[in-house]
Protein backbone atom coordinates (compact mmCIF):
# COMPACT_ATOMS: atom_id res chain seq x y z
CA UNK A 1 0.00 0.00 0.00
CA UNK A 2 1.00 3.44 -0.91
CA UNK A 3 0.49 5.21 2.17
CA UNK A 4 1.74 3.41 4.83
CA UNK A 5 4.24 5.05 6.86
CA UNK A 6 4.31 2.87 10.40
CA UNK A 7 3.92 -0.70 9.09
CA UNK A 8 4.90 -3.17 11.39
CA UNK A 9 5.99 -6.61 10.36
CA UNK A 10 6.96 -8.11 13.56
CA UNK A 11 3.24 -8.94 15.19
CA UNK A 12 5.57 -9.92 18.53
CA UNK A 13 6.65 -5.87 19.23
CA UNK A 14 3.25 -4.64 19.03
CA UNK A 15 1.67 -6.79 20.93
CA UNK A 16 4.21 -6.74 23.53
CA UNK A 17 3.92 -2.63 24.09
CA UNK A 18 0.42 -2.99 23.91
CA UNK A 19 0.28 -5.58 26.88
CA UNK A 20 2.16 -3.48 28.82
CA UNK A 21 -0.04 -0.24 29.40
CA UNK A 22 -1.71 -2.20 31.42
CA UNK A 23 -5.03 -3.09 31.94
CA UNK A 24 -7.31 -1.59 29.70
CA UNK A 25 -11.01 -3.02 29.89
CA UNK A 26 -11.55 -5.61 26.64
CA UNK A 27 -12.81 -4.15 23.56
CA UNK A 28 -14.66 -7.37 23.51
CA UNK A 29 -16.00 -9.72 26.48
CA UNK A 30 -17.81 -12.74 25.95
CA UNK A 31 -19.65 -14.55 28.94
CA UNK A 32 -21.50 -18.45 27.86
CA UNK A 33 -22.48 -16.84 24.79
CA UNK A 34 -24.87 -18.99 22.82
CA UNK A 35 -26.07 -18.57 19.11
CA UNK A 36 -28.70 -20.87 17.38
CA UNK A 37 -29.31 -20.48 13.37
CA UNK A 38 -32.38 -22.35 13.08
CA UNK A 39 -32.28 -26.10 15.15
CA UNK A 40 -28.56 -25.92 15.21
CA UNK A 41 -26.69 -24.38 17.90
CA UNK A 42 -23.47 -22.57 16.58
CA UNK A 43 -22.21 -21.23 19.07
CA UNK A 44 -21.83 -23.03 22.39
CA UNK A 45 -21.20 -21.41 25.50
CA UNK A 46 -18.04 -19.31 24.65
CA UNK A 47 -16.25 -17.47 27.13
CA UNK A 48 -13.32 -14.85 25.72
CA UNK A 49 -11.86 -10.98 25.55
CA UNK A 50 -10.49 -9.52 22.68
CA UNK A 51 -7.83 -6.56 23.85
CA UNK A 52 -7.94 -2.86 22.99
CA UNK A 53 -5.74 -1.71 20.00
CA UNK A 54 -4.23 -5.56 18.58
CA UNK A 55 -5.06 -7.94 16.06
CA UNK A 56 -6.80 -10.93 17.31
CA UNK A 57 -6.89 -13.51 14.71
CA UNK A 58 -10.31 -16.04 14.57
CA UNK A 59 -8.68 -19.25 13.03
CA UNK A 60 -11.01 -22.27 12.46
CA UNK A 61 -12.03 -24.36 9.70
CA UNK A 62 -14.95 -23.20 7.39
CA UNK A 63 -18.43 -23.63 9.09
CA UNK A 64 -16.91 -23.95 12.84
CA UNK A 65 -18.93 -20.46 13.30
CA UNK A 66 -16.64 -17.45 12.98
CA UNK A 67 -19.07 -15.65 10.41
CA UNK A 68 -21.95 -16.25 13.08
CA UNK A 69 -19.65 -15.06 16.12
CA UNK A 70 -18.02 -11.93 14.19
CA UNK A 71 -22.54 -10.97 13.25
CA UNK A 72 -23.05 -11.28 17.12
CA UNK A 73 -20.55 -8.75 17.71
CA UNK A 74 -21.57 -6.47 15.25
CA UNK A 75 -25.48 -6.99 16.15
CA UNK A 76 -26.42 -8.33 13.12
CA UNK A 77 -26.57 -12.05 14.44
CA UNK A 78 -30.60 -13.09 15.54
CA UNK A 79 -30.79 -15.57 18.27
CA UNK A 80 -27.91 -14.55 20.29
CA UNK A 81 -27.99 -15.30 24.29
CA UNK A 82 -25.14 -14.62 26.69
CA UNK A 83 -23.04 -11.63 27.54
CA UNK A 84 -21.42 -10.22 24.85
CA UNK A 85 -20.07 -6.14 25.61
CA UNK A 86 -18.46 -4.51 22.98
CA UNK A 87 -16.78 -1.13 23.22
CA UNK A 88 -18.38 -1.11 27.02
CA UNK A 89 -21.70 -1.72 25.42
CA UNK A 90 -24.00 -4.70 24.69
CA UNK A 91 -23.51 -5.89 21.39
CA UNK A 92 -25.99 -4.48 18.85
CA UNK A 93 -26.48 -1.11 20.97
CA UNK A 94 -27.61 1.79 18.29
CA UNK A 95 -24.66 3.94 20.14
CA UNK A 96 -22.26 1.33 18.93
CA UNK A 97 -23.19 1.21 14.91
CA UNK A 98 -21.01 4.34 14.00
CA UNK A 99 -17.84 2.78 16.44
CA UNK A 100 -17.59 -0.66 14.26
CA UNK A 101 -16.19 -1.06 11.09
CA UNK A 102 -17.54 -4.86 9.41
CA UNK A 103 -16.85 -6.26 6.09
CA UNK A 104 -18.68 -9.17 5.68
CA UNK A 105 -17.68 -12.33 3.90
CA UNK A 106 -18.97 -11.18 0.68
CA UNK A 107 -18.59 -7.90 -1.18
CA UNK A 108 -21.20 -5.91 0.51
CA UNK A 109 -21.70 -3.05 -2.06
CA UNK A 110 -23.30 -1.57 -4.80
CA UNK A 111 -22.30 -2.52 -8.42
CA UNK A 112 -24.04 -0.28 -10.07
CA UNK A 113 -22.30 2.40 -8.67
CA UNK A 114 -18.64 3.53 -9.40
CA UNK A 115 -16.21 2.96 -5.99
CA UNK A 116 -16.26 6.82 -5.28
CA UNK A 117 -19.83 7.03 -5.37
CA UNK A 118 -19.93 3.80 -2.95
CA UNK A 119 -17.63 5.04 -0.61
CA UNK A 120 -19.71 8.71 -0.82
CA UNK A 121 -22.94 7.10 -0.03
CA UNK A 122 -21.78 5.09 3.45
CA UNK A 123 -20.14 8.41 3.91
CA UNK A 124 -22.82 10.44 4.28
CA UNK A 125 -25.00 7.80 5.94
CA UNK A 126 -21.92 7.80 8.76
CA UNK A 127 -21.63 11.27 9.12
CA UNK A 128 -24.56 13.34 7.43
CA UNK A 129 -24.52 17.04 7.12
CA UNK A 130 -23.74 19.85 4.78
CA UNK A 131 -20.34 22.43 5.02
CA UNK A 132 -17.92 21.35 6.87
CA UNK A 133 -19.17 17.55 7.35
CA UNK A 134 -19.09 17.59 3.67
CA UNK A 135 -15.31 18.55 3.20
CA UNK A 136 -14.36 16.08 6.01
CA UNK A 137 -16.75 13.14 4.27
CA UNK A 138 -14.89 13.77 1.04
CA UNK A 139 -11.32 13.62 2.76
CA UNK A 140 -12.33 10.40 4.71
CA UNK A 141 -12.99 8.97 1.50
CA UNK A 142 -10.27 9.77 -0.79
CA UNK A 143 -7.93 8.13 2.41
CA UNK A 144 -10.33 5.15 2.46
CA UNK A 145 -9.64 4.97 -1.35
CA UNK A 146 -6.40 5.34 -1.36
CA UNK A 147 -5.65 3.29 1.83
CA UNK A 148 -7.15 -0.19 0.05
CA UNK A 149 -4.78 1.42 -2.73
CA UNK A 150 -7.80 1.65 -5.50
CA UNK A 151 -7.00 5.19 -6.38
CA UNK A 152 -6.40 4.41 -10.12
CA UNK A 153 -9.63 2.93 -9.61
CA UNK A 154 -12.01 5.25 -8.00
CA UNK A 155 -14.31 6.43 -11.05
CA UNK A 156 -14.46 2.53 -11.98
CA UNK A 157 -17.45 0.93 -11.67
CA UNK A 158 -17.53 -1.78 -8.55
CA UNK A 159 -19.22 -4.21 -10.82
CA UNK A 160 -16.24 -3.80 -13.44
CA UNK A 161 -14.05 -4.93 -11.27
CA UNK A 162 -12.21 -8.09 -9.75
CA UNK A 163 -13.33 -10.03 -7.18
CA UNK A 164 -9.84 -9.15 -5.04
CA UNK A 165 -10.94 -5.53 -5.70
CA UNK A 166 -14.36 -5.33 -4.89
CA UNK A 167 -13.16 -7.47 -2.06
CA UNK A 168 -11.16 -3.92 -1.17
CA UNK A 169 -13.79 -1.51 -1.74
CA UNK A 170 -16.11 -3.28 0.74
CA UNK A 171 -13.19 -2.75 2.71
CA UNK A 172 -12.66 0.83 2.51
CA UNK A 173 -16.26 1.10 3.16
CA UNK A 174 -15.72 -0.44 7.04
CA UNK A 175 -12.01 2.36 7.27
CA UNK A 176 -14.53 5.36 6.55
CA UNK A 177 -15.70 6.28 10.09
CA UNK A 178 -11.42 5.76 11.34
CA UNK A 179 -13.88 2.97 13.54
CA UNK A 180 -12.60 1.98 17.34
CA UNK A 181 -13.23 -1.72 15.88
CA UNK A 182 -12.80 -3.52 12.82
CA UNK A 183 -14.36 -6.43 12.26
CA UNK A 184 -13.30 -8.27 8.92
CA UNK A 185 -14.54 -12.01 7.99
CA UNK A 186 -11.64 -13.81 5.88
CA UNK A 187 -10.63 -10.20 4.19
CA UNK A 188 -7.76 -11.75 2.43
CA UNK A 189 -9.74 -14.59 0.70
CA UNK A 190 -8.64 -15.07 -3.31
CA UNK A 191 -5.74 -12.15 -2.99
CA UNK A 192 -3.02 -12.72 -4.61
CA UNK A 193 0.31 -13.27 -2.05
CA UNK A 194 1.54 -9.33 -3.03
CA UNK A 195 -1.99 -8.35 -2.14
CA UNK A 196 -2.56 -9.90 0.83
CA UNK A 197 0.76 -9.03 2.17
CA UNK A 198 -0.19 -5.18 1.44
CA UNK A 199 -3.49 -5.58 3.40
CA UNK A 200 -1.42 -7.42 6.90
CA UNK A 201 0.51 -4.58 6.67
CA UNK A 202 -2.02 -2.16 6.24
CA UNK A 203 -3.67 -3.56 9.14
CA UNK A 204 -0.98 -3.69 11.27
CA UNK A 205 -0.47 0.23 10.40
CA UNK A 206 -3.92 0.94 11.38
CA UNK A 207 -3.63 -0.88 14.67
CA UNK A 208 -0.52 0.77 15.29
CA UNK A 209 -1.34 4.12 14.24
CA UNK A 210 -5.12 4.85 14.53
CA UNK A 211 -5.31 2.16 17.73
CA UNK A 212 -8.16 0.39 16.63
CA UNK A 213 -8.93 -3.16 17.43
CA UNK A 214 -9.33 -5.48 15.08
CA UNK A 215 -10.72 -8.82 14.83
CA UNK A 216 -9.79 -10.86 11.65
CA UNK A 217 -10.91 -14.25 10.67
CA UNK A 218 -9.37 -16.47 8.30
CA UNK A 219 -9.06 -20.37 7.67
CA UNK A 220 -5.83 -19.81 6.29
CA UNK A 221 -3.38 -20.58 9.52
CA UNK A 222 -0.45 -19.21 7.92
CA UNK A 223 -1.92 -15.34 8.75
CA UNK A 224 -2.07 -16.71 11.83
CA UNK A 225 1.62 -15.71 12.72
CA UNK A 226 0.44 -11.98 11.24
CA UNK A 227 -1.63 -11.55 14.67
CA UNK A 228 -0.99 -9.93 18.46
CA UNK A 229 -3.50 -13.04 19.27
CA UNK A 230 -5.14 -15.87 18.41
CA UNK A 231 -8.72 -17.31 19.18
CA UNK A 232 -8.86 -20.54 17.58
CA UNK A 233 -12.13 -21.76 17.06
CA UNK A 234 -13.79 -25.88 16.12
CA UNK A 235 -17.32 -26.95 15.61
CA UNK A 236 -18.89 -24.00 17.95
CA UNK A 237 -16.58 -23.54 20.70
CA UNK A 238 -13.24 -21.71 21.66
CA UNK A 239 -9.94 -24.64 21.14
CA UNK A 240 -7.50 -21.76 22.61
CA UNK A 241 -7.03 -18.39 23.32
CA UNK A 242 -3.25 -16.63 23.10
CA UNK A 243 -0.55 -15.14 21.13
CA UNK A 244 0.82 -17.75 18.53
CA UNK A 245 4.12 -17.92 20.46
CA UNK A 246 2.26 -19.35 23.40
CA UNK A 247 0.65 -21.68 21.52
CA UNK A 248 3.51 -22.94 19.84
CA UNK A 249 4.98 -23.27 23.33
CA UNK A 250 1.91 -24.77 24.67
CA UNK A 251 1.99 -27.25 22.22
CA UNK A 252 5.26 -27.96 21.35
CA UNK A 253 4.41 -27.46 17.88
CA UNK A 254 6.79 -25.72 14.98
CA UNK A 255 3.51 -23.70 13.60
CA UNK A 256 0.83 -22.21 14.06
CA UNK A 257 -1.45 -24.88 12.47
CA UNK A 258 1.06 -28.03 13.97
CA UNK A 259 -0.17 -27.02 17.09
CA UNK A 260 -4.19 -26.13 16.12
CA UNK A 261 -4.14 -30.06 14.16
CA UNK A 262 -2.46 -30.74 17.73
CA UNK A 263 -5.34 -29.41 20.06
CA UNK A 264 -7.89 -30.55 17.59
CA UNK A 265 -6.92 -34.28 18.68
CA UNK A 266 -6.26 -33.40 22.21
CA UNK A 267 -9.84 -32.54 22.52
CA UNK A 268 -10.88 -35.71 20.81
CA UNK A 269 -9.18 -38.11 22.71
CA UNK A 270 -10.36 -36.50 26.09
CA UNK B 1 -34.87 9.83 10.94
CA UNK B 2 -32.41 12.04 9.29
CA UNK B 3 -33.38 14.54 6.13
CA UNK B 4 -29.79 14.14 5.47
CA UNK B 5 -29.43 10.52 5.13
CA UNK B 6 -32.77 10.51 3.80
CA UNK B 7 -31.52 12.59 0.77
CA UNK B 8 -28.43 10.78 0.67
CA UNK B 9 -30.52 7.27 0.10
CA UNK B 10 -32.43 8.46 -2.98
CA UNK B 11 -29.65 10.44 -4.47
CA UNK B 12 -27.78 7.20 -4.18
CA UNK B 13 -30.99 5.40 -5.64
CA UNK B 14 -31.04 7.97 -8.65
CA UNK B 15 -27.46 7.51 -9.41
CA UNK B 16 -27.98 3.49 -9.73
CA UNK B 17 -30.76 4.32 -11.93
CA UNK B 18 -28.66 6.73 -14.14
CA UNK B 19 -26.23 3.88 -14.50
CA UNK B 20 -28.63 1.84 -15.72
CA UNK B 21 -30.07 3.92 -18.83
CA UNK B 22 -32.07 1.45 -20.59
CA UNK B 23 -34.14 0.35 -17.30
CA UNK B 24 -34.95 4.58 -17.18
CA UNK B 25 -35.82 4.94 -20.73
CA UNK B 26 -37.86 1.71 -20.47
CA UNK B 27 -39.91 2.74 -17.79
CA UNK B 28 -41.05 6.10 -19.12
CA UNK B 29 -41.85 5.37 -22.48
CA UNK B 30 -43.38 1.54 -22.46
CA UNK B 31 -46.47 3.46 -20.70
CA UNK B 32 -46.53 6.07 -23.72
CA UNK B 33 -46.40 3.37 -26.47
CA UNK B 34 -49.31 1.48 -24.74
CA UNK B 35 -51.44 4.32 -24.61
CA UNK B 36 -50.58 5.29 -28.10
CA UNK B 37 -51.82 2.11 -28.60
CA UNK B 38 -54.68 1.61 -27.34
CA UNK B 39 -55.42 5.10 -28.41
CA UNK B 40 -55.75 2.89 -32.00
CA UNK B 41 -57.38 0.21 -30.83
CA UNK B 42 -60.37 2.05 -29.87
CA UNK B 43 -60.18 4.44 -32.82
CA UNK B 44 -63.63 3.81 -33.63
CA UNK B 45 -65.05 4.34 -30.27
CA UNK B 46 -63.21 7.47 -28.15
CA UNK B 47 -65.43 7.60 -25.14
CA UNK B 48 -63.79 3.82 -23.98
CA UNK B 49 -60.35 5.52 -25.01
CA UNK B 50 -61.49 8.09 -22.18
CA UNK B 51 -62.49 5.85 -19.49
CA UNK B 52 -59.43 3.48 -19.90
CA UNK B 53 -56.54 5.79 -20.87
CA UNK B 54 -57.61 7.66 -17.78
CA UNK B 55 -57.63 4.88 -15.85
CA UNK B 56 -54.10 3.34 -17.29
CA UNK B 57 -52.51 6.44 -16.24
CA UNK B 58 -52.88 5.39 -12.71
CA UNK B 59 -52.16 1.43 -12.98
CA UNK B 60 -49.11 2.11 -15.00
CA UNK B 61 -47.26 4.12 -12.33
CA UNK B 62 -48.49 1.41 -9.38
CA UNK B 63 -47.35 -1.43 -11.69
CA UNK B 64 -43.92 0.14 -13.26
CA UNK B 65 -43.19 1.02 -9.20
CA UNK B 66 -44.17 -2.15 -7.88
CA UNK B 67 -41.76 -3.86 -10.13
CA UNK B 68 -38.66 -1.59 -9.83
CA UNK B 69 -38.69 -1.71 -6.07
CA UNK B 70 -39.07 -4.64 -5.36
CA UNK B 71 -35.99 -5.85 -7.83
CA UNK B 72 -34.09 -2.93 -6.36
CA UNK B 73 -35.00 -3.68 -2.84
CA UNK B 74 -34.26 -7.65 -2.88
CA UNK B 75 -31.05 -6.91 -4.75
CA UNK B 76 -30.00 -4.97 -1.57
CA UNK B 77 -31.05 -7.82 0.85
CA UNK B 78 -29.04 -9.83 -1.23
CA UNK B 79 -26.02 -8.31 -1.93
CA UNK B 80 -25.62 -7.56 1.81
CA UNK B 81 -25.63 -3.57 1.49
CA UNK B 82 -28.85 -4.30 3.43
CA UNK B 83 -27.06 -5.69 6.19
CA UNK B 84 -24.16 -3.17 5.76
CA UNK B 85 -27.01 -0.34 5.80
CA UNK B 86 -28.59 -1.55 9.29
CA UNK B 87 -25.04 -2.43 10.72
CA UNK B 88 -24.63 1.43 10.63
CA UNK B 89 -26.39 4.27 12.29
CA UNK B 90 -29.18 4.52 9.42
CA UNK B 91 -33.21 4.29 10.41
CA UNK B 92 -34.85 2.22 8.37
CA UNK B 93 -37.44 5.26 8.13
CA UNK B 94 -34.56 6.57 6.32
CA UNK B 95 -34.13 4.07 3.69
CA UNK B 96 -37.50 3.35 3.17
CA UNK B 97 -37.92 7.08 2.60
CA UNK B 98 -34.89 7.58 -0.01
CA UNK B 99 -36.68 4.50 -1.81
CA UNK B 100 -39.89 6.55 -1.93
CA UNK B 101 -38.35 9.72 -2.82
CA UNK B 102 -36.20 8.40 -5.67
CA UNK B 103 -38.75 6.50 -7.42
CA UNK B 104 -41.74 8.96 -6.39
CA UNK B 105 -39.16 11.40 -8.57
CA UNK B 106 -39.23 8.83 -11.46
CA UNK B 107 -42.95 8.17 -11.52
CA UNK B 108 -43.37 11.94 -11.53
CA UNK B 109 -41.55 12.18 -14.88
CA UNK B 110 -43.55 9.09 -16.29
CA UNK B 111 -46.71 10.23 -14.98
CA UNK B 112 -46.44 14.10 -16.61
CA UNK B 113 -45.14 12.45 -19.99
CA UNK B 114 -48.13 10.04 -20.05
CA UNK B 115 -50.75 12.64 -19.00
CA UNK B 116 -49.22 14.94 -21.46
CA UNK B 117 -49.56 12.64 -24.09
CA UNK B 118 -52.50 11.38 -23.78
CA UNK B 119 -54.25 15.21 -23.24
CA UNK B 120 -52.56 16.79 -26.19
CA UNK B 121 -51.68 14.37 -28.56
CA UNK B 122 -54.32 11.47 -28.25
CA UNK B 123 -57.54 13.43 -27.04
CA UNK B 124 -57.99 11.84 -24.03
CA UNK B 125 -61.10 13.93 -22.81
CA UNK B 126 -60.74 15.13 -18.91
CA UNK B 127 -63.43 16.78 -17.38
CA UNK B 128 -61.36 17.84 -14.20
CA UNK B 129 -57.43 18.80 -13.95
CA UNK B 130 -55.03 17.54 -15.25
CA UNK B 131 -53.20 18.10 -12.05
CA UNK B 132 -55.40 16.27 -9.99
CA UNK B 133 -54.65 13.14 -12.59
CA UNK B 134 -50.77 13.57 -12.10
CA UNK B 135 -51.66 13.81 -8.24
CA UNK B 136 -53.88 10.43 -8.29
CA UNK B 137 -50.76 9.11 -10.38
CA UNK B 138 -47.95 9.89 -7.81
CA UNK B 139 -50.25 8.69 -5.13
CA UNK B 140 -50.25 5.25 -7.28
CA UNK B 141 -46.74 5.02 -7.66
CA UNK B 142 -46.26 5.35 -3.74
CA UNK B 143 -48.50 2.71 -3.67
CA UNK B 144 -46.76 0.77 -5.90
CA UNK B 145 -43.46 0.99 -4.14
CA UNK B 146 -44.90 0.45 -0.78
CA UNK B 147 -45.99 -3.28 -2.05
CA UNK B 148 -42.90 -4.06 -3.79
CA UNK B 149 -40.67 -2.77 -0.85
CA UNK B 150 -43.28 -5.21 1.35
CA UNK B 151 -43.38 -8.49 -1.34
CA UNK B 152 -39.37 -8.32 -1.40
CA UNK B 153 -39.15 -9.69 2.07
CA UNK B 154 -40.64 -12.31 0.97
CA UNK B 155 -39.21 -13.34 -2.05
CA UNK B 156 -35.45 -15.05 -1.55
CA UNK B 157 -34.58 -14.34 -5.57
CA UNK B 158 -35.41 -12.01 -8.29
CA UNK B 159 -37.19 -15.42 -10.17
CA UNK B 160 -39.97 -15.49 -7.22
CA UNK B 161 -40.09 -11.34 -6.81
CA UNK B 162 -41.00 -11.26 -10.39
CA UNK B 163 -44.02 -13.87 -10.16
CA UNK B 164 -44.99 -11.31 -7.52
CA UNK B 165 -46.55 -9.48 -9.72
CA UNK B 166 -49.00 -11.64 -11.22
CA UNK B 167 -50.15 -12.68 -7.89
CA UNK B 168 -50.21 -9.71 -6.18
CA UNK B 169 -51.25 -6.97 -9.08
CA UNK B 170 -53.33 -9.06 -11.88
CA UNK B 171 -56.27 -9.48 -9.13
CA UNK B 172 -56.75 -6.08 -8.30
CA UNK B 173 -56.09 -5.53 -12.07
CA UNK B 174 -59.32 -7.27 -12.80
CA UNK B 175 -61.09 -6.46 -9.49
CA UNK B 176 -60.57 -2.44 -10.01
CA UNK B 177 -63.01 -1.81 -12.58
CA UNK B 178 -61.12 -0.87 -15.41
CA UNK B 179 -62.90 -3.66 -17.43
CA UNK B 180 -66.54 -3.53 -16.24
CA UNK B 181 -67.82 -1.36 -13.39
CA UNK B 182 -67.62 -2.60 -9.80
CA UNK B 183 -71.02 -2.27 -8.94
CA UNK B 184 -72.18 -4.44 -12.14
CA UNK B 185 -69.71 -7.07 -10.52
CA UNK B 186 -71.00 -10.21 -8.97
CA UNK B 187 -71.43 -9.34 -5.25
CA UNK B 188 -68.99 -11.25 -3.40
CA UNK B 189 -66.20 -10.03 -6.31
CA UNK B 190 -67.73 -6.10 -5.66
CA UNK B 191 -66.83 -6.78 -1.80
CA UNK B 192 -63.01 -8.03 -2.68
CA UNK B 193 -62.71 -5.16 -5.02
CA UNK B 194 -63.99 -3.13 -1.89
CA UNK B 195 -60.36 -3.60 -0.27
CA UNK B 196 -58.34 -3.82 -3.02
CA UNK B 197 -56.52 -0.39 -2.66
CA UNK B 198 -56.28 0.00 -6.48
CA UNK B 199 -60.35 0.36 -6.87
CA UNK B 200 -59.78 3.83 -5.35
CA UNK B 201 -57.07 4.70 -7.67
CA UNK B 202 -59.11 4.12 -10.34
CA UNK B 203 -62.19 5.45 -9.16
CA UNK B 204 -60.22 8.70 -8.55
CA UNK B 205 -59.08 9.29 -12.14
CA UNK B 206 -63.13 8.33 -13.22
CA UNK B 207 -63.84 11.02 -10.78
CA UNK B 208 -61.41 13.12 -12.64
CA UNK B 209 -62.17 12.13 -16.07
CA UNK B 210 -66.68 13.12 -15.57
CA UNK B 211 -66.36 15.66 -13.01
CA UNK B 212 -65.11 18.98 -13.44
CA UNK B 213 -64.44 20.55 -9.58
CA UNK B 214 -62.61 18.38 -7.22
CA UNK B 215 -65.35 15.99 -5.68
CA UNK B 216 -65.63 14.76 -1.95
CA UNK B 217 -65.42 11.18 -3.53
CA UNK B 218 -62.19 12.24 -5.12
CA UNK B 219 -60.65 13.30 -1.57
CA UNK B 220 -61.93 10.46 -0.14
CA UNK B 221 -60.41 8.13 -2.85
CA UNK B 222 -57.07 9.68 -2.61
CA UNK B 223 -56.73 9.71 1.05
CA UNK B 224 -57.57 5.62 0.54
CA UNK B 225 -54.83 5.26 -2.04
CA UNK B 226 -52.36 7.40 0.43
CA UNK B 227 -53.73 5.57 3.36
CA UNK B 228 -52.89 2.24 2.01
CA UNK B 229 -49.44 3.55 0.58
CA UNK B 230 -48.20 4.60 4.14
CA UNK B 231 -49.84 1.59 5.99
CA UNK B 232 -48.01 -0.85 3.37
CA UNK B 233 -44.85 1.44 3.56
CA UNK B 234 -45.08 0.63 7.17
CA UNK B 235 -45.61 -2.79 7.14
CA UNK B 236 -42.49 -3.08 4.84
CA UNK B 237 -40.12 -1.51 7.34
CA UNK B 238 -41.54 -3.98 9.97
CA UNK B 239 -39.97 -6.59 7.38
CA UNK B 240 -36.55 -4.95 7.30
CA UNK B 241 -34.57 -6.70 10.37
CA UNK B 242 -31.46 -5.17 11.72
CA UNK B 243 -31.17 -9.18 13.44
CA UNK B 244 -31.28 -11.76 11.25
CA UNK B 245 -30.83 -15.38 11.36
Amino acid sequence: MMNISASDPDPASAGASVTAQGAAPAAIRAESLKAVRGRRTVLRNLRFTVPRGQITGLLGPSGCGKSTLMRAIVGTQAQVTGTLDVLDHPAGTPELRSRIGYVTQDPSVYDDLTVRQNLEYFAAVLAPGRGPAATRRHENVTRAIADVDLTTHADALAGNLSGGQRNRVSLAVALLGAPELLVLDEPTVGLDPVLRRDLWDLFHAIAADRGTTILVSSHVMDEAERCHRLLLMRAGEILADGTPDALRTRTGAETVEAAFLRLVDEANAS
Amino acid sequence: MNLHRTLATAARVLRQLRHDPRSIALMILVPCVMLLLLRYVFDGSPRTFDSIGASLLGIFPLITMFLVTSIATLRERTSGTLERLLAMPLGKGDLIAGYALAFGALAVVQSALATGLSLWFLGLDVTGSAWLLLLVALLDALLGTALGLFVSAFASSEFQAVQFMPAVIFPQLVLCGLFTPRDQMQPALEAISNVLPMSYAVDGMTEVLRRPDLTGDFVRDAVIVAGCALLVLALGAATLRRRTA
